[in-house]
């Protein structure tokens, strides 16, 4: 709107706000607290025209103030948010469960139970079907702190049997955990969404009381289901979960393989490649190359000498078998005009041998391989470790030597 | 009850009078056609005006009021007003003499009071079709919306049609829609009829009243008090007496959400003296403070300018014959001469005085300064030479100064008064239950403040920026001379200068667009920018309006000048 036609007290309520946000933005809580005192005289003229009111701005604001202030406590906060409750009918779920993780962060897990159960009980007319996702929301969490509690009389229960005592009122509590949890968890992870915590929960539960097929149907809808938001994750928890159940490499490569299309980089990669190297499938060897490659374009994975390892072990040994040499072509084809100086320089050459010797000896076989015994990176480190007397590199000596021409067919 | 005759239709002598003051036969309810004269009591010292008879007013209505009309209302806020001009030493003769005369004869005019056929009457009209028809249904009567969009005050939608849903139908006699009795009909009434009475309207009473007895305030300081709260504007209904109830478009009438602006006050002021048929006003002399030459100094000083410079702006005065008595005084209704911002004028004589000397280009300033500075060095006379580099370092930092705080006390402001506001009586439960929230808030976060104190309400003064001669960081350069920027011709000191830069070659129609100039920062130097800016501070108007002047001053400076231009122009064009 025209700036000409607002009104002087729209100005000046305007100007506050922006003084509240540079006291906001220098963690100026002392300053920004005046300053909302003299804004929120606002709740008593209505801005429905606006996109955000008033009474979101002051509830906003004022937890931030409050959550900082050296001055403020828990008494004062939570008198805030009572207070920030009544304020807006439509927001009242939501301010509800921001109110609830403010608690958890301060560690009050039982205000933050009492609050949510509260809330769970609150119906408002037509408010209460407008607010079904925030009323999920507080239901989950609700089923989350009683996983919580579950999980506490499970130790308890656990230490007992070490003990030789079976307690059956500590049984029967967590059993009545699991139940309220249980009921909770399944309903949110209906909703597609991210559920990370929700879904481990809840298979947790699941695995414990030995119902294997819901968690496996949990664990596929959560990583295969379109409608759910693409999730890293949900495919690690999969993976994960059938490795506890023992089950074939076929299903946990399948597994893996789509966490190694989403994130190359993945941490996970180590083992699949692992996996895939041990293969007895032609395929899947050849994948476990692209999968370690892959991952070795990330930066944070430069100096992991797991990995170079990983990659180091598979092409010496297709070097020596002489077959599929093509596969590290392909490979390299796309590499060979950034990797030189993104591993292989001579200051990463003489860094890798000061920090990590076993790093810089897998580093210098690939190296070797792809660049020749002549390459900056080779040259260093084979002298390094010559001069250091150490075996195996005086083996990688060797082997170079006898390998000398093998970078040339690759890179053709 | 004085009267007496029959009644024609049955002769009884059983005499009533409707709001509309007119008188009925109790009997048989013949209205005839006869009013009852207004009768005044006490003026002011009585806050209400009998001004229509009130036989069958009711005193007491269900929530402890009674009846009482929108200019009951003004009536008390003017009171108030002039109470305050007295506290801050205007002459007692204003309030009692002049401002309730006035005022009385605004009432005349307006037909509000003391005269044969009040406005009032046509408030039953509107009330009677509440009971037997819904809100909507009269086409011809304005819808309530429309009543509440006709106000200035910013409409928030919402309330708005909170308050048209809940008004539920009555057969009370009063509107329903506000507190007084002639609330709609007020917001109602044509606007070029019968200059309708608004907040900003009591500010220009009071300007006017300071006019007539030539009082040395001018209007600029006079809003700047009303915003430093020294004068009731805000929140004046607070102190409107408990009986008063204010609700519904009341709210539209009396409550203010901005501050009144210089050319609003002004205009209406203008307007009202025409209106009110008044006489030439008292003439402003050259003694007078609101004369240029006096204006001049007192802006010079607070400027930190040269007392030099006050000879420059009375040649320039006199050359253009701004100091006359027949300019400068008011004649109400003359539309051919033009209306004298006596504040906008002498600030702008001043920036015309600077373009005089110093050109003001962004460049021939800061020579001259350098200039100055150097004769400086070898200066043996009492007084050091004007050096604009150093002037507008000193007050740059003062103004910024100034600024910041003015901007961070305009943020803070806390527009709403305790007496809680409501459109009607079911409104009022949710208010009230806001009211307290915002009270409690207050309270939390005020805490949270830390040991910054709300400032005290600073005493009114005239002059915003003081620079005292003792001070011996030379700051202050009243005492400094032009001589730095002067040269003798024949006998004569002159500008150094020989350039001037006009505003604008050709003057804008005012009546089509509204202004004689078109002020944008970008297209003007920073000296002249910072120049305007500084009055602009202080007499708290926007640089453009200073501007405006600025250039009218100059095309009647230059006036030969121009003519002869143009002459020029129109010979070669043929």
């Amino acid at each position: 709107s025209s700036n000409e036609h607002k009104s002087n007290f729209k100005k000046s309520k305007e100007a506050c706000l922006s003084y509240i946000q540079d006291a906001l933005l220098q963690k100026q809580w002392k300053r920004a607290a005046e300053f909302l005192s003299c804004y929120v005289e606002s709740l008593e003229k209505d801005y429905s025209r606006e996109h955000i009111g008033p009474s979101e701005m002051i509830w906003r604001i004022g937890t931030e103030i409050l959550w900082h202030h050296s001055q403020s406590n828990m008494k004062e906060f939570n008198c805030f948010m009572e207070q920030m409750k009544t304020l807006g009918v439509k927001r009242y779920l939501k301010v509800c469960l921001e109110h609830v993780f403010h608690l958890l962060c301060n560690g009050q897990i039982d205000e933050a139970y009492q609050n949510l159960s509260l809330a769970e009980s609150w119906r408002f007319g037509e408010q209460t079907a407008i607010q079904d996702k925030e009323m999920k929301l507080i239901q989950a969490y609700r089923g989350l702190l009683d996983y919580y509690s579950w999980s506490k009389q499970k130790s308890i229960l656990l230490e007992h049997g070490e003990d030789g005592f079976s307690d059956l009122a500590v049984e029967r509590e967590m059993h009545g955990y699991f139940r309220k949890a249980a009921v909770a968890l399944k309903e949110i992870i209906k909703i597609p969404g991210v559920w990370d915590i929700f879904v481990k929960c809840y298979v947790d539960l699941l695995e414990f009381y030995g119902d294997h097929n819901e968690a496996r149907q949990v664990l596929n809808e959560y990583a295969y289901n379109s409608k759910f938001p693409a999730n890293p994750n949900a495919h690690v928890y999969l993976y994960q979960f059938l490795k506890r159940q023992g089950e074939s490499k076929k299903s946990l490569v399948s597994a893996l393989k789509i966490l190694h299309d989403i994130v190359p980089s993945h941490e996970l990669m180590i083992d699949f490649n692992t996996m895939l190297q041990k293969s007895k499938k032609r395929k899947k060897r050849r994948l476990g190359l692209e999968v370690i490659f892959a991952a070795l374009d990330y930066a944070g994975w430069k100096e992991n000498a797991k990995a170079w390892g990983c990659l180091a072990r598979q092409v010496k040994q297709i070097v020596i078998s002489e077959k599929h040499l093509d596969w590290i072509k392909q490979e390299w084809s796309s590499r060979k005009d950034w990797w030189p100086a993104f591993h292989f320089s001579r200051y990463l050459a003489k860094r890798n041998w000061q920090e990590n010797k076993s790093l810089s000896y897998e580093k210098a076989l690939v190296a070797g391989i792809l660049l020749g015994k002549g390459c900056k990176y080779f040259k260093y480190v084979s002298h390094q470790g010559c001069k250091a007397q150490l075996k195996r590199f005086r083996m990688l000596k060797k082997f170079m030597n006898r390998h000398n021409l093998v970078y040339l067919r690759i890179s053709g | 009850r004085d009267f007496n005759e029959r009644c024609a239709q049955c002769s009884e002598v059983n005499w009533g009078i409707t709001d509309g003051g007119r008188f009925y036969c109790r009997s048989c309810h013949n209205v005839t056609e006869r009013t009852r004269e207004v009768v005044n009591a006490d003026f002011m010292t009585n806050s209400r005006i009998q001004t229509i008879s009130k036989g069958l007013r009711k005193q007491e209505k269900n929530d402890g009021g009674s009846e009482w009309y929108v200019c009951e209302g003004f009536q008390l806020v003017l009171k108030k007003q002039v109470e305050a001009l007295e506290a801050l030493g205007v002459c007692p003769q204003m309030k009692d003499e002049i401002l309730c005369n006035f005022w009385r004869c605004y009432l005349q005019k307006s037909k509000q009071a003391y005269c044969k056929r009040p406005a009032g009457e046509a408030v039953k009209a509107l009330s009677a079709c509440e009971s037997s028809t819904d809100v909507d249904s009269d086409p011809e009567r304005p819808s309530l919306l429309h009543l509440l969009s006709l106000s200035e005050s910013e409409g928030d939608l919402q309330t708005d049609c909170s308050f048209v849903s809940s008004v539920s139908k009555v057969s009370e006699s009063t509107s329903v829609y506000s507190g007084s009795v002639d609330g709609s009909l007020y917001l109602m009434k044509n606007q070029k009829e019968k200059l309708r009475m608004t907040m900003p309207m009591t500010l220009s009473f009071c300007y006017m009243a300071l006019l007539w007895v030539r009082e040395p305030i001018t209007l600029s300081e006079l809003l700047r008090f009303v915003v430093e709260g020294h004068i009731p504007y805000l929140n004046v209904f607070q102190h409107f007496p408990e009986k008063m109830k204010l609700c519904g478009l009341d709210l539209k009438i009396f409550c203010v959400e901005s501050w009144p602006a210089y050319e609003e006050v002004f205009n209406k002021m203008h307007e009202l003296a025409a209106f009110l048929d008044l006489p030439r006003f008292p003439d402003i002399t050259e003694s007078c403070f609101l004369h240029p030459d006096m204006l001049c100094m007192k802006y010079l000083m607070e400027a930190n300018l040269p007392d030099e410079l006050h000879n420059w702006t009375c040649r320039v005065v006199k050359k253009i014959g701004i100091g006359e008595v027949d300019f400068l005084t008011l004649m109400p209704g003359n539309k051919s001469t033009r209306k004298v911002k006596y504040d906008v004028l002498a600030a702008a004589v001043i920036v015309v005085v600077l373009k005089l000397l110093f050109l003001l280009d962004d460049h021939y300033e800061w020579l001259l300064s350098e200039l100055a500075e150097e004769r400086n060095k070898n200066n043996t006379e009492g007084c050091p030479y004007f050096e604009f580099k150093k002037w507008y370092e000193v007050v740059k930092h003062s103004l910024d100064v100034k600024q910041k705080k003015l901007d961070e006390e305009r943020a803070k402001y806390l527009w709403r008064c305790e007496k809680p506001l409501f459109y009607s009586v079911k409104n009022k439960p949710k208010v009230l239950k806001r009211r307290q929230m915002v009270v409690n808030l207050q309270n939390q976060f005020g805490k949270l403040s830390g040991s910054v104190q709300r400032a005290e309400k600073p005493n009114p003064s005239s002059f915003q920026l003081s620079w005292s001669e003792e001070n011996t960081d030379g700051s202050c350069f009243h005492g400094h001379s032009l001589k730095g920027v002067l040269q003798e011709k024949c006998g004569l000191l002159t500008a150094m200068n020989p350039d001037y830069w006009l505003c604008t070659v050709k003057l804008c129609n005012e009546k089509l667009c509204g202004h004689l100039g078109h002020y944008r920062e970008v297209e003007f130097p920073q000296s002249y920018h910072f120049v305007l800016g500084l009055f602009s501070f202080l007499l708290r108007v926007q640089p453009s309006y200073i501007h405006d002047e600025v250039c009218m001053i100059e095309h009647k400076l230059f006036n030969k000048k121009l003519c002869k231009k143009l002459k020029y122009n129109a010979v070669l064009r043929k």
